[in-house]
């Protein structure tokens, strides 16, 4: 079992890059309108979420996913 | 009451605010006449175009129009019905046979545009507890066909065959796997290569679907495609492609090898719930794709034509979407809709027709001059278009 806060350190050190406005993570951040992503900057997140923890993301599961919280739920979950 | 359309509201803003600015409305263009597959009289103006999918220019093709008037008289208007049950006539199955000719496949079937086609493949043969594999500057047709099927789906970086790969090898070995990709995509006219990514689909265990809309009749040495291009059309399990686009009517289809394939007919829900083509349309669709298989002439003329326009716009300054040409579109990169529109309407008001393409359906957020040649440009047609593109670039101030 993964310690949730390692999945949730690794995960924001995955936005940084993207966090061009520096909003202050938790997690009930939103990708959508705290972070203000576009689908393209989801697309590359996503990708390197998945490369990170050698899991898949399917579109499928990305629709579900709105919050910082709800990715990290979804990240130990597909890595266990 | 809320109003449901209270959703498109920042669509409408937009283009509120673009139309204020004084452009013409870029999505709603009339052509009152058409004289060839290039010209056509726009606003009173006679046009050259260059924003059409006629690559072939098969349009006004003698035999094309013949075939299909004699169909009429024969069959009539329409057909009323599906195609299980009162829609099959004579020349669908002809035009069916034509695609087998064209593509030396086993099996084809003909839908009612080629936006079915993938609907309607992608979402019957991967169901619950299978994987689509898709590129995600993908057509339209294709991301619904996802939606509208119960399948898994996983998106890959455009062109990208490491990250393809990857993903692949990350899905559980035993599950059914459809890798989906595109000979050329449309928006920047960049062609996959296929022969790495249909390799490394095999190695994985997945079918692989192509959609070869936009290089059908074109690229390879029969036109059957990028795959045939590169070598690799006998590992592609199902060739999608359509009538719109080099055989100049209307219709998408299915090509494949796979034994069970006819079984399609029963369960692809968009073609059974739906009316087949008027025999008019089949009977053209049959002569034009009889009429490409021999037409390497035009071939190599379109690619010319390609060469001259993608060097010339180079030239002028121009940003374009690959570095070389590789297929029959050429996307002109805009800096933003606003001078994209202003461009658009510049090059309409010298009498030069392109498609101004705009997000969702363009890559990256971008705004594209997308520019499609026909074999029926005439060398010097495509001498003067590059000169329209010079003099509505500068009055665009898009180059110096």
């Amino acid at each position: 079992m993964t310690d949730r806060q390692t999945v949730f350190d690794k995960v924001a050190d995955l936005i940084e890059p993207f966090n061009k406005k520096g909003v202050a993570l938790s997690d009930a951040t939103t990708f959508q309108h705290d972070l203000e992503w576009d689908s393209l900057t989801v697309m590359d997140f996503v990708a390197a979420v998945e490369d990170d923890f050698d899991i898949i993301i399917t579109m499928n599961m990305q629709a579900e996913i709105e919050t910082v919280g709800q990715l990290v739920d979804a990240v130990i979950k597909l890595g266990s | 009451m809320t109003d449901l359309f209270s959703k498109f509201d920042p669509l409408i803003q937009q283009r509120e605010n673009l139309l204020s600015t004084g452009v013409r409305d870029p999505f709603s263009l009339v052509m009152e006449e058409v004289k060839s597959p290039t010209v056509a009289v726009c606003n009173g103006r006679e046009t050259i175009l260059l924003g059409t999918y006629n690559y072939m220019g098969m349009t006004f093709d003698p035999d094309v129009i013949a075939a299909g008037k004699k169909a009429f008289d024969e069959f009539g208007a329409g057909t009323t019905g599906s195609r299980v049950l009162n829609g099959t006539f004579r020349d669908h199955r002809d035009v069916e046979e034509a695609l087998k000719e064209f593509y030396a496949m086993d099996h084809a079937m003909v839908f009612s545009t080629g936006y079915q086609a993938n609907l309607g493949i992608i979402s019957t043969i991967a169901g619950k507890g299978d994987y689509i594999i898709l590129d995600i500057d993908s057509h339209a047709s294709i991301y619904d066909g996802c939606k509208m099927g119960d399948a898994e789906v996983v998106a890959f970086r455009h062109n990208d065959v490491e990250a393809l790969e990857k993903r692949l090898k990350r899905l559980p070995p035993e599950a059914g796997k459809l890798v989906v990709l595109e000979g050329v995509y449309s928006m920047m006219g960049d062609v996959a290569p296929l022969k790495e990514m249909i390799r490394v689909s095999k190695e994985a265990g997945a079918m692989v679907l192509v959609d070869e809309a936009h290089s059908m009749g074109f690229i390879g040495e029969h036109g059957r495609g990028v795959a045939e291009e590169q070598g690799v059309i006998d590992d592609v399990d199902f060739i999608i492609g359509t009538f719109s686009k080099s055989v100049g009517t209307v219709g998408g289809f299915c090509v494949s090898n796979h034994p069970k394939f006819e079984v399609m007919r029963l369960v692809c829900r968009p073609y059974v719930f739906t009316a087949a083509l008027p025999p008019s349309v089949m009977a053209s669709s049959a002569t034009s794709i009889r009429k490409l298989m021999h037409g390497s002439n035009k071939r190599a003329h379109l690619w010319e034509n390609s060469k001259t326009l993608h060097k010339g716009l180079r030239d002028l300054g121009f940003k374009l979407g690959t570095e070389t040409p590789q297929s029959a579109i050429i996307a002109v990169i805009m800096p933003d809709l606003e001078r994209g529109a202003m461009m658009w309407e510049a090059l309409l008001d010298n009498g030069l027709y392109v498609n101004l393409a705009r997000p969702p359906a363009t890559p990256a957020g971008m705004t594209l001059l997308r520019c499609s040649l026909c074999a029926e440009h005439t060398a010097e047609q495509v001498q003067d278009i590059l000169k329209r593109f010079a003099i509505a670039g500068r009055a665009a101030g898009i180059i110096s």
